[in-house]
């Protein structure tokens, strides 16, 4: 039966999320030819709208206030909220996002409904719909189903392939005043500490390090090689244990889950809990010194060296190959 | 200051998982505080530290819990809450969950809950800030530094990889990342008090609840494990052609450059 599915999109740096495309496409599965209605918050967005058609989306509704600059999740809540009165949708896709990850159960709970998170893979069985998700950081899957109300569930980036893009196609634009008022959280300051814009759950490519990095000054050249790619830099736990990095690189059980295209582990030994954040990459790549190192068991193709020769040796053939293509 | 933790029983992050009859099988597993709800149990345990007041922890699950639950006296919570489902629930899910520990806060002098930001096994990182709406306070996720000054708080919060400063009110809950701070060993004295610690355990039939008004929302229907992945290649010769081979194979074979 044909839904209404609200897709809240996402802006990061200015432009749309690619997360948000793929949830359009999420969007249009569970919707069952029912309309994706595509919701844009933010200070100054209208703008931002067209690509939203380009992937699919049927109707764009811009909420436009200055309390909606920063998220926050009370601020996105009242937004959302209204829009669901108004809509009476019968499905709500995110992205499985710091800010989907952060609203989601508290929109679920407001509305008493079921919410499948992280979603890799949707199959409609019969009438109803099977949400393929990982557990145990992706040592396991399970398939889930929404017994009853409204199918909400957020993706993982990188997972539900988008639409083809169409820059033929538009929709319908909505502006609409809501009031955003009351909120109890306030956002003093944003400190940005990623560089580049390339977003590590969201990244095509992963270059990540361990122990085997040595340093802080030891990921330069893992830098480096993200850079040409276009890439993200990523990290086990052993290099941020010691200090090398951050924790918010961290890949693994504990920190960041990631199935980007490629995956580079340099240094990497290949602990089961970085596996589990891991190993769901499409293509995995290992320089380790030691040829005995677990990481090469689930590596596609593996080189036995020393990362400091491998890697910036591998930087220079990737930018020989770009620069002839 | 009341404080409370909310905390789930996990397998150990080094464990294989394997699936018997359509579940996860749990044979010989070993058991830990979720990595997550244990930066939560220390820092809840630090607050206490510097304002005074009170530790209270608190699961749902079975019998079994009671051993993460003692760890966590042993780190210095004062008391623990076993809510034991396991006569009354067959299968539940973070709707069931948030809606049981929400009925047993309902009542209480809250000033700030802590919470994992995510359970390890589960992953869906949902039961935080669904309490939080159910008791209809703010929530705060994933921090990785929190300070209190009289009512008021103040968080750095980690939104992948950067920093947001957030102020808000006490009550409040948060909801922890890694980084937050570094999780203490229960000592030997601890571990012999904690043994005296007040557990109370309670069922649903105590907060007044039936089996239906917590029934889950959305259901499991199959679990699977990722197909085994094979040992690829490991490339030979000079290492200067192995990665001139490599950059060919990721072009040409895998399409992924």
């Amino acid at each position: 039966m044909p839904r209404k599915v609200i897709v809240l999109s996402e802006i990061k740096d200015g432009s749309i999320r690619n997360v948000s495309f793929e949830a359009i496409a999420a969007g249009k599965t569970i919707a069952q030819g029912g309309e994706v209605v595509a919701l844009l918050l933010g200070e100054s967005v209208a703008h931002l709208a067209d690509p939203l058609f380009h992937y699919g989306a049927d109707r764009v509704i811009v909420i436009e206030h200055e309390n909606l600059r920063h998220y926050t999740s009370e601020g996105y809540s009242q937004a959302l909220m209204e829009v669901i009165r108004e809509e009476q949708p019968g499905g709500i896709v995110f992205g499985h996002t710091a800010l989907g990850k952060d609203l989601s159960p508290k929109i679920a709970t407001k509305l008493d409904s079921g919410l499948v998170s992280d979603v890799t893979q949707i199959e409609a069985s019969g009438e109803d719909f099977l949400f393929t998700r990982p557990i145990y950081s992706g040592k396991a899957f399970e398939k889930k189903r929404i017994k009853e109300g409204i199918l909400f569930i957020t993706i993982r980036p990188n997972n539900i392939p988008p639409l083809e893009k169409d820059e033929s196609r538009t929709g319908g634009l909505e502006k609409k005043n809501v009031e955003i008022k009351d909120l109890r959280t306030v956002i003093k300051e944003v400190v940005r500490k990623t560089s580049e814009g390339v977003d590590l759950t969201e990244a095509k490519v992963v270059v990540s390090g361990g122990r085997g990095v040595k340093s802080a000054e030891g990921f330069e050249p893992l830098k480096e090689l993200a850079a040409v790619l276009g890439g993200a830099v990523g990290a086990s736990r052993g290099a941020c244990d010691a200090g090398y990095c951050d924790y918010s690189l961290q890949i693994g059980q504990t920190g960041k889950v990631v199935t980007p295209d490629l995956y580079i582990a340099c240094g990497i030994s290949g602990a089961i809990q970085h596996l589990a954040g891991m190993s769901n990459s499409k293509v995995i790549v290992a320089i380790n010194k030691d040829p005995e190192a677990n990481i090469f068991k689930v590596a596609d193709y593996g080189i036995v060296g020393d990362l400091f020769e491998v890697v910036p040796m591998l930087t220079e053939e990737i930018k020989k190959l770009k620069a002839n293509a | 200051m009341n404080i409370y933790v909310l905390l789930k029983r996990t397998f150990d992050t080094e464990e294989k998982i394997s699936v018997q009859d359509g579940k996860i099988n749990d044979d010989g597993v070993e058991f830990i505080i979720n990595p997550y709800d244990e930066y939560a149990v220390e820092e809840a345990i630090r607050v206490k530290e510097a304002h005074g007041g009170e530790v209270t922890v608190i699961t749902v699950g079975s019998e079994e819990s009671e051993k993460q639950l003692r760890t966590a006296l042993a780190m210095g919570a004062d008391k623990a809450v076993l809510i034991n489902t396991e006569e009354d629930l067959d299968s539940g899910d973070e709707y069931t969950t948030a809606k049981i520990i929400a009925e047993y806060l309902k009542d209480k002098e809250i000033d700030i809950i802590f919470a994992g930001n995510v359970a390890i096994d589960g992953g869906s990182g949902q039961v935080g800030p669904r309490v939080a709406e159910l008791l209809g306070i703010p929530c705060i996720t994933t921090i990785t530094k929190l300070e209190i000054d009289g009512k008021n708080v103040s968080v750095i919060r980690d939104v992948e990889g950067d920093e947001e400063r957030i102020e808000a009110h006490l009550p409040v809950l948060v909801t922890a990342q890694q980084g937050l701070n570094e999780p203490r060993y229960a000592s030997l004295p601890g571990i012999m008090k904690a043994k005296k610690k007040p557990l109370e355990e309670l069922e649903l039939d105590d907060l007044d609840l039936d089996e239906d008004d917590v029934a889950a929302k959305t259901e499991t229907v199959e679990i699977f494990l990722p197909p085994e992945k094979k040992a690829g290649k490991i490339l030979q010769g000079e290492l200067a052609d192995q990665v001139k081979e490599l950059v060919s194979l990721l072009r040409n074979e895998a399409k992924v450059i």
